[in-house]
C-alpha cells in the first residue's frame, strides 16, 4: 500500500498513487458501464446552449441545488444570539446534527445545539414526552439560562403544539414555571434559512414583550431613546457585528444588538470550554421595546419580526444588507436622523477612505461583468456597491428570494446606467445558473462554497461572499458590512481580478508582456 | 368592535356536523354578527349551504396549483356567501395518501398570516371526525378557537367520539385556555336521546346547550345547497337554529374543562338509560343455533 506511518500522504495526492490509478481505471472499465466519452461530452456541450436552457427554464417539479438551507438552521442562529441559551430543536436527531455541523464547518467553531431526538414511537405518539424529558435533561445538564425551541419537519408534521408541550412540561416539574422558553414552529419545508431566522426572533421578542405566553402581563412600552438593530442572518456575523458596534461608538447612542451570535462564533482557545458566550441579555430583549426606533439591516431576513415591532408603535428602519459607499451612508444617516446626532469625524474620515481606495481600484473594476447568487438582502447589497464601481452585475439570482425582492433588484438596475443589461432571477436555483453562466457569460462568480462546482464547470471564478464558507477560513471575522466592511469586498474583488490577470499573462515569452509588477 | 370569537365544532363523522354549524351560523349572521368560517375537513363541504356550491376550491388544492401556499393570496381561496359569511375551506389529500393534518395546520397559518381574521366577529372552524392527530387539534391550541361545540346524537358510537373528543380538548385545557361550550344534540330519534345526552353532558363537566329536533325542512333545504334559514326562515326548525346561536352568542367565557369518562362509565350511562342490557356472559362466543338450544 502507499500509505505508510513514516510517510503519510496526504488526502490531495494520495489516491493519485498508481494502485489507487489502476484500481479506478478498473472500476471504470468492468464495473460502470458508462456512455462512449465522446457521447459524455457531445451531451455536456449541449447542456451549454441556449436550447437547454429554454428547457432548463421551464423545469416545474425538480429543484437542483437550491441556494438555500432550511428553517431550522436558521432558528439556531438566532437562538445563538441571546446570552446564556440553547437552542433546543424539536425533532429528530439527524436533523440537528446537520445544523451544528454546517455552522461549525462554517466558523470553525463548536456550536451547541441539542434535539428532543424524536424517533418512531414519537412520531406515532406526538413528541410530548421527549419535549418533557428533553428540557429537564438540558436544564440539568447545561444550566442555560434560557432554552429557546424550533421544530423540524417530522414534529411539524405530526402537529406538535410547541405552546402547549412546553407548558406540560413545566407542569410536570421538568423546568422551572419562570424559567424561560421562547418558541417557534419553523417547519423545514416551508421557506429558507431565513424565514426561520425570522420565526424564531419573533418568537423571543414575543416572549418577553407580549407577556410570556400568556403567563405575565404584556409589557408596556416607555419610549427612549436608544436605537436597536437587528442584523438578520449573515454569514459574516463575528466580523459584522463588530464593525456595526463601532459605528454605533462613534456615534456615542445607546444602542442594542438584539441577537447578536458573534461572540458564541469566536471563543478564544484559553484552555476554557464555553459553551456559551456573548449573546443578547433577556434585559436587553425587555427594554428594547422602549426604543425609539429598530433598525433592520436585512429586510427580508426580519419581515415577520419588522411587522411585530411596528406593531408595538416603534419606527422599523428596513435596509436590504446595504454594501459600499451609498450603501453605507444608509445606515450611517439613519442613525443620525433617529439620533439626532450628527455624523462623527472617524465615519467621515473612514468614508472619505473608502471613497479613496474605490478611486484607486475603479478602472480595473469599471465594465466587468458578474454573476451572484445567495440571501435576497445580501444580493441587493452587494448589486448595489458593483453598480457603484461600474461594474455590471448581469446575473442576479436568489433561491429564498420572491418577485418582491426581484422588483427591488430591478429597481437598482433602473438607477444605474450600468445595470441596462442586467437581469434578476427570483425563486431559481443553480442548476438554472449553471446554464445562463453559459450563455450570459460573466467574468466573474460570488457566492458560497457551492459556488465552486460552477466555478470548475463552467470555468468562472467564484469569489467567497456568501454562506456557508467552508473551503476558506476566516473569512467570517472580517466585516463585510460599514464603510470598513466595504473596503474588505472590494479588496476580495480585486485579489481574484488580479489573480485572473496574472494567470492569463503568465506564459513566458508569449503572454508575459503584460505579466506586470505594477497593477 | 367586540373581541374576536373563535369557536369550533367536532363531532363524528356523518352527525350532521356541517349542517348544524352552517345552520347556526347563517342564525348568527342574521344578529348581525361578521362570520368567518374555516372548513378543517378534506372532504371540504363546511361551506356548500352558504355558497350554494359543491364544493369550495380549497387552501391546498390551488396551493398545489401555484406550487405553494406563499403563491396565494388571500382573495383566490376566500368566498363569500349568504349574508356575507365569508369562506374557507382548507381541503386535504386524497383518502390514503399524505397528512390531512398537516394540510389543517397550513391553511390556518395561511389565513392569519393573511389577514383572513381581521374585521369579522366570529371564527368557526368546522373539523373533521375526531381528534386523530396533532393537526386536527390545530383548532384548539393556544390563541385560537376558545369553545369546542361537540355536534352528537343519542347514538353509542357519537356519545363515544364525544368522550374521546373531551379528552383532546383536555389536553389542551390545562395549558390553554380552550373549553368545551357544550354538547348540541342533533336528534336521531333514539330511545330516552335527550336524557342520555342531557346526563352525558353532566358527566363530562358540561351542559347540552341544545336539542336539535329532527325535521325534514333540513333535508330539504340541503337538497337545494341552502341553510334552513335561508330557505324556509319561518319554519319551526330556522327557530331552534336561531334559539342554538343566541345561546352560543351568550355562551362566552362559560366554557368548562371536560371531564372525560372511561368506556365503562360510558357503557353504565347507556344501562342506567335502558338502551344497553347488562353484559350475559351466558352468551358469549355462541353462535345463534346453540342459543337457541
Amino acid at each position: 500500500m502507499p500509505q505508510s506511518a513514516e510517510k503519510v500522504i496526504d488526502h490531495e495526492m494520495l489516491f493519485r498513487q498508481p494502485e489507487y490509478a489502476d484500481m479506478f481505471a478498473k472500476k471504470k472499465s468492468e464495473f460502470e458501464f458508462k456512455h462512449p466519452d465522446e457521447k459524455i461530452s457531445e451531451v455536456n456541450e449541449w447542456t451549454k446552449t441556449t436550447e437547454y436552457q429554454t428547457l432548463n427554464f421551464q423545469r416545474q417539479a425538480l429543484t437542483v441545488n437550491p441556494a438555500k438551507a432550511c428553517q431550522p438552521l436558521g432558528a439556531v442562529f438566532a437562538a445563538n444570539g441571546f446570552k446564556g441559551t440553547l437552542p433546543f430543536v424539536h425533532g429528530s436527531q439527524g436533523c440537528v446534527a446537520y445544523y451544528r455541523s454546517h455552522f461549525t464547518r462554517h466558523f470553525k467553531e463548536p456550536t451547541s445545539c441539542v434535539s428532543s431526538s424524536m424517533t418512531e414511537d414519537a412520531a406515532v405518539f406526538g413528541g410530548l414526552n421527549n419535549m418533557v424529558d428533553g428540557l429537564a435533561n438540558s436544564y440539568r445538564l447545561y444550566k442555560p439560562e434560557m432554552i429557546a425551541v424550533s421544530t423540524t419537519c417530522m414534529a411539524e408534521v405530526i402537529g406538535d403544539d410547541l405552546d402547549a408541550f412546553i407548558k406540560t412540561s413545566k407542569q410536570k416539574g421538568s423546568i422551572p414555571a419562570e424559567f424561560d422558553v421562547p418558541f417557534a414552529h419553523t417547519p423545514a419545508f416551508v421557506g429558507s434559512h431565513i424565514t426561520g431566522y425570522d420565526n424564531a426572533l419573533l418568537g423571543v421578542l414575543k416572549h418577553f414583550w407580549d407577556g410570556k405566553a400568556n403567563t405575565t402581563a404584556p409589557l408596556t412600552r416607555v419610549p427612549n431613546e436608544s436605537i436597536n438593530f437587528i442584523g438578520g442572518f449573515d454569514g459574516f456575523v463575528v466580523g459584522n457585528m463588530a464593525a456595526i458596534r463601532q459605528i454605533f461608538e462613534a456615534f456615542g447612542v445607546e444602542y442594542t444588538i438584539l441577537c447578536d451570535p458573534s461572540d458564541a462564533w469566536n471563543t478564544p482557545t484559553d484552555g476554557e470550554f464555553r459553551m456559551f458566550d456573548g449573546g443578547t441579555t433577556k434585559d436587553e430583549v425587555e427594554r428594547a421595546l422602549n426604543a425609539k426606533a429598530t433598525i433592520v439591516f436585512q429586510e427580508f431576513s426580519c419581515e415577520k419580526t419588522t411587522k411585530f415591532i411596528r406593531a408595538h408603535d416603534q419606527e422599523v428602519v428596513a435596509l436590504n444588507s446595504p454594501i459600499g459607499v451609498a450603501g453605507t451612508d444608509e445606515l450611517v444617516m439613519a442613525i443620525s436622523r433617529l439620533t439626532g446626532k450628527p455624523v462623527p469625524e472617524s465615519l467621515t474620515k473612514e468614508r472619505g477612505r473608502l471613497v479613496d481606495a474605490l478611486a484607486d481600484s475603479q478602472a480595473h473594476l469599471h465594465g466587468k461583468k458578474f454573476a451572484l447568487y445567495g440571501d435576497p438582502d445580501l444580493m441587493l447589497g452587494l448589486t448595489q456597491f458593483l453598480l457603484e464601481l461600474g461594474a455590471e452585475p448581469v446575473t442576479v439570482l436568489s433561491t429564498n428570494g420572491g418577485e418582491e425582492w426581484a422588483a427591488k433588484v430591478q429597481a437598482l438596475f433602473d438607477a444605474s446606467p450600468f445595470g441596462s443589461d442586467c437581469k434578476v432571477y427570483p425563486k431559481k436555483d443553480l442548476w438554472h445558473l449553471r446554464s445562463l453562466l453559459f450563455t450570459a457569460p460573466v467574468d466573474f462568480l460570488i457566492g458560497n462554497t457551492y459556488g465552486k462546482y460552477l466555478e470548475r464547470d463552467c470555468g468562472v471564478p467564484l469569489i467567497r461572499l456568501g454562506f456557508p464558507v467552508f473551503d476558506r477560513h476566516h473569512y467570517h471575522r472580517f466585516p463585510i458590512w460599514g464603510y470598513e466592511g466595504s473596503l474588505r469586498v472590494l479588496v476580495m474583488l480585486l485579489d481574484e481580478l488580479f489573480e485572473q490577470l496574472d494567470q492569463s499573462t503568465i506564459v513566458t515569452a508569449k503572454t508575459d508582456i503584460s505579466y506586470d509588477i505594477i497593477r | 368592535m367586540a373581541a374576536l370569537r373563535q369557536i369550533a365544532f367536532y363531532g363524528k363523522g356523518g352527525i350532521g356536523k356541517s349542517t348544524t354549524s352552517q345552520n347556526t351560523l347563517a342564525a348568527l349572521a342574521e344578529m348581525g354578527q361578521k362570520i368567518l368560517i374555516v372548513g378543517c375537513d378534506p372532504k371540504a363541504d363546511s361551506t356548500r349551504l352558504i355558497l350554494h356550491a359543491k364544493a369550495q376550491d380549497t387552501v391546498l388544492s390551488l396551493a398545489a396549483e401555484a406550487g405553494s401556499v406563499e403563491d396565494l393570496e388571500l382573495e383566490d381561496v376566500l368566498k363569500v356567501g349568504y349574508r356575507d359569511i365569508r369562506c374557507v375551506e382548507s381541503g386535504g389529500p386524497e383518502p390514503g395518501v399524505g397528512c390531512a393534518g398537516r394540510g389543517v395546520i397550513t391553511s390556518i397559518n395561511f389565513l392569519e398570516e393573511n389577514g383572513a381574521y381581521d374585521g369579522v366577529d366570529y371564527v368557526s372552524y368546522d373539523v373533521l371526525g375526531d381528534v386523530v392527530c396533532g393537526g386536527f387539534a390545530m383548532p384548539i391550541r393556544e390563541n385560537k378557537a376558545q369553545e369546542i361545540y361537540i355536534v352528537m346524537s343519542g347514538e353509542m358510537m357519537a356519545m363515544y367520539a364525544a368522550n374521546n373528543i373531551s379528552k383532546g380538548i383536555l389536553k389542551y385545557a390545562n395549558s390553554g385556555g380552550v373549553r368545551l361550550g357544550g354538547l348540541i344534540c342533533n336528534e336521531r330519534q333514539t330511545d330516552k336521546e335527550y336524557e342520555l345526552s342531557d346526563a352525558l353532558a353532566k358527566k363530562l363537566g358540561t351542559k347540552l346547550i341544545h336539542f336539535v329536533p329532527r325535521d325534514n325542512v333540513v333535508q330539504h333545504a340541503e337538497l337545494r345547497r341552502m341553510t334552513v334559514l335561508e330557505y324556509d326562515p319561518d319554519s319551526k326548525q330556522a327557530a331552534e337554529y336561531r334559539e342554538l346561536a343566541s345561546k352560543i352568542h351568550n355562551n362566552a367565557g362559560n366554557g368548562t374543562i371536560p371531564t372525560p369518562i372511561t368506556m365503562d362509565e360510558l357503557e353504565d350511562l347507556l344501562m342506567e338509560f335502558g338502551i344497553m342490557k347488562k353484559e350475559d356472559e351466558s352468551i358469549i362466543g355462541k353462535k345463534a343455533k346453540e342459543v337457541a338450544a
